[in-house]
């Protein structure tokens, strides 16, 4: 594996191997001095040209965990705001030494574009409505370890589809690793054409909560690039939200995720967000050690 | 008087298709026939070739004046004459817009200093582009404008375009729409269809343009002006547009080359080479397309020249600018379509003849005849080769590195030999 770019052409037994050494590293994160030597002399540089704190945070703290060097780039106050192109940006990080970037970006394949200008392994950390893998793994890794495998489960991902990187990630992702996934959203939030994904989908989730293991909810905000996709938040509330009632209808051993940050009272409801089915948290925590995988596979083992 | 012999080409005169010679002497054609000698004549091999009428291009964009850091119209007629091209219309978008006559005469004036096409300005619709009030269509006319566009955007107020098509239609010019309404594509990159969804970017529709041609076509019904409708991309349009040429309806309409090329599933790995406007279609569409111009519901090829700098091109999909080059494929383009297989009258009709009829050209797109002005190609259809280099200031083009069958050997403006290829090239 050179660069982490995508979920769609990621393998199970890759996806597989990621997750097991990801396991491996929760084990390394709970010993009283957390921290290995695996990359020591690395550079990991972490180029975030659209705000972000967590995933940023929880890649610095991988990366440090490793013992690998970081570099911190955001675009305000930068040579970005002074008009820099891309090129020129990812360049200069790279004459600095920097031997892998984690790219986020707002447009589509901004990170395919730095895997073919520089000679850094890249980690997309989220480019458009496109792709966020680590995200996805993280998510893998914590259905994996609260119920015991993806195979046969059934998943309804919930919410902003549309407009989701992580959906596009999770789509592709756990149906690889064995389960069935169904999109739940109004018409204008679901992609307009999904074939090829291997995907079912529907816009009523009252229909369908009573059979899934895991409800994923997306984070949902009425206005998309100024354009209005659904009449107000007190409407989504009532069709898409897990509120109480709905938490009451899904089987006992389901569990919530949320890539967050969460809308208390939109997409979830307070009460069940602090439900210990929600898992919310372990989703953070195992995000620290998916990424120190990741981390792990593109830089282990090369010469510094 | 500098003199040229065309030799044992297959010639599209105006006594069809005949196996002849062609002796051209100061700028008029001089001789067609066989066995034709003139020791001082600078001699082109034209054997297994086509001679024919130069092309015509009723859609480039030369970026002069404003944009000269991507295309002049020194360096876009360049392009044109490599591309066997021996008229451009320059599309009124630049900086400032074509919106008024002394505008428009610069751009003439600019294409004879440069003497290798006949550069032609397009005029404005409305002052600036705005779409809010009328430009100068009399001072345009005047000044020799015949095609209105304010190409780039629709025509998003269909009273103001109703205006806008009585008054041409009273002076006898043509309304060319880009064909794409804007609250449709709102956002968008690439059409909207499976690649875009998968790549979660905002597509432009299809019926983003079926809609504007379903409402163009009604006020060419109430107004009776000549409409011509740029790059063609949808089955929905050429569906509407052949029903409005069986009702007789004075409407015309363009394919380009990339349009005929390509479907959407080339932008999958958003490279900005594929990033045009209106965008690469479905696989569908591209059927339609090519149908549509064998049969001659689309009219001509044109190929909506569209030069950017590397560095505007060479970022994200969503941060590079709509358009790519064209002149100097666009022959070999159409020309090595599959099961397109237009013979050398037809592809000269699309090429040459249909776009100077609509411009109403003299000089231009005419069967090659004794006495007339030697505006003059030579494409040998056989001929295969792999696009590497441009004359253009600009490179993005989808072209490069593949390979193509047909290429332009020559071209002659007036009688002056504008572009011939070096063997080995």
């Amino acid at each position: 594996m050179q660069h982490l770019l995508s979920t769609e052409q990621m393998g199970r037994s890759e996806a597989e191997s990621l997750l097991d050494d990801a396991d491996g590293f929760l084990e390394v994160l709970d010993r009283p001095i957390p921290k290995v030597p695996a990359l020591r002399g690395r550079t990991v540089a972490t180029l975030f040209f659209e705000p972000s704190t967590r995933t940023r945070m929880s890649f610095e703290r991988a990366a440090k965990a490793l013992s690998a060097d970081t570099l911190s780039f955001s675009p305000s106050g930068s040579s970005v705001s002074k008009g820099e192109s891309l090129k020129d940006t990812v360049l200069t990080v790279q004459a600095m030494g920097a031997d892998l970037a984690v790219v986020r970006h707002k447009a589509v394949g901004a990170p395919w574009r730095v895997a073919e200008w520089a000679q850094m392994r890249v980690v997309n950390g989220g480019d458009g409505a496109h792709q966020h893998p680590t995200q996805a793994l993280l998510d893998a890794l914590t259905i994996r370890r609260s119920l015991g495998g993806l195979d046969g489960l059934r998943i309804g991902i919930i919410g902003d589809i549309r407009y989701s990187r992580v959906a596009r990630s999770n789509c592709f992702l756990f149906p690889t690793l064995g389960a069935d996934v169904t999109l739940i959203a109004p018409p204008t939030l679901l992609p307009v054409d999904t074939e090829g994904w291997p995907v079912r989908h529907s816009s009523d989730l009252d229909a369908e909560i009573g059979s899934l293991d895991v409800v994923y909810l997306l984070r949902v905000q009425t206005e998309r690039g100024g354009a209005s996709v659904f009449p107000s938040l007190s409407e989504y509330v009532r069709r898409y939200g897990l509120t109480q009632r709905r938490f009451g209808m899904l089987k006992d051993e389901a569990v919530v995720l949320h890539p967050g940050p969460m809308n208390r009272g939109v997409e979830v409801s307070d009460v069940v967000a602090d439900d210990p089915r929600c898992l919310v948290l372990d989703q953070v925590a195992n995000g620290v050690a998916v990424r120190m995988a990741v981390l792990f596979r593109l830089l282990g083992g090369t010469s510094g | 008087m500098d003199s040229v012999l065309i030799v044992g080409g297959s010639v599209l005169s105006s006594t069809g298709v005949v196996s002849a010679d062609v002796l051209i002497v100061g700028d008029r054609i001089e001789r067609i026939g066989e066995g034709i000698k003139d020791e001082t004549a600078r001699v082109i091999d034209a054997s297994g070739s086509w001679v024919g009428p130069g092309f015509v291009d009723v859609h480039t964009h030369l970026r002069e004046p404003g944009q000269e850091w991507k295309e002049d119209i020194a360096t876009g007629s360049a392009a044109g004459a490599a591309g066997g091209y021996t008229a451009l219309v320059a599309m009124p978008n630049t900086d400032p817009a074509i919106d008024s006559g002394h505008l428009a005469r610069f751009i003439t004036g600019r294409g004879e200093e440069a003497g290798l096409v006949q550069v032609i300005p397009a005029g404005t619709l409305t002052m600036g582009r705005r779409g809010e009030q009328l430009a100068h269509l009399d001072d345009l006319w005047a000044a020799g404008v015949h095609m209105f566009s304010d190409d780039g955007d629709t025509v998003a107020d269909a009273g103001l375009l109703r205006r806008a098509m009585e008054y041409i239609a009273q002076l006898g010019g043509v309304v060319s729409e880009h064909a794409i309404d804007p609250g449709l594509a709102r956002g968008g990159h690439m059409h909207e269809g499976t690649v875009s969804s998968r790549l979660g970017m905002t597509g432009i529709p299809a019926i983003a343009e079926v809609s504007i041609v379903a409402r163009d076509l009604a006020l060419v019904e109430l107004t009776g002006v000549t409409y011509h409708l740029q790059h063609v991309s949808t089955r929905g349009a050429v569906e509407l547009l052949a029903a409005a040429k069986d009702r007789g309806l004075p409407v015309t309409a363009e394919v380009t080359p990339h349009h005929l090329a390509f479907d959407h599933q080339a932008a999958a790995a958003t490279d900005a080479s594929y990033k045009m406007m209106p965008p690469l279609r479905e696989s569908d569409d591209v059927v339609a397309v090519r149908e549509a111009l064998k049969s001659g519901t689309i009219d001509m090829v044109a190929t909506d020249h569209g030069p950017h700098a590397s560095h505007e091109k060479d970022v994200p999909f969503e941060h590079a600018p709509f358009g790519v080059t064209g002149l100097e494929w666009a022959a070999a383009v159409v020309n090595s379509v599959d099961g397109l297989g237009l013979d050398q009258e037809t592809f000269f009709d699309r090429m040459s003849l249909s776009p100077a009829a609509l411009l109403g050209l003299a000089d231009q797109g005419a069967p090659l005849t004794e006495g007339a002005v030697a505006n003059v190609v030579v494409f040998d259809p056989g001929a295969t080769w792999t696009p590497t280099e441009t004359l253009s200031k600009s490179r993005n083009a989808p072209y490069f590195g593949k390979e193509y069958t047909g290429r332009v050997t020559a071209t002659l403006y007036r009688g002056a030999l504008t572009y011939e290829m070096e063997s080995g090239r």
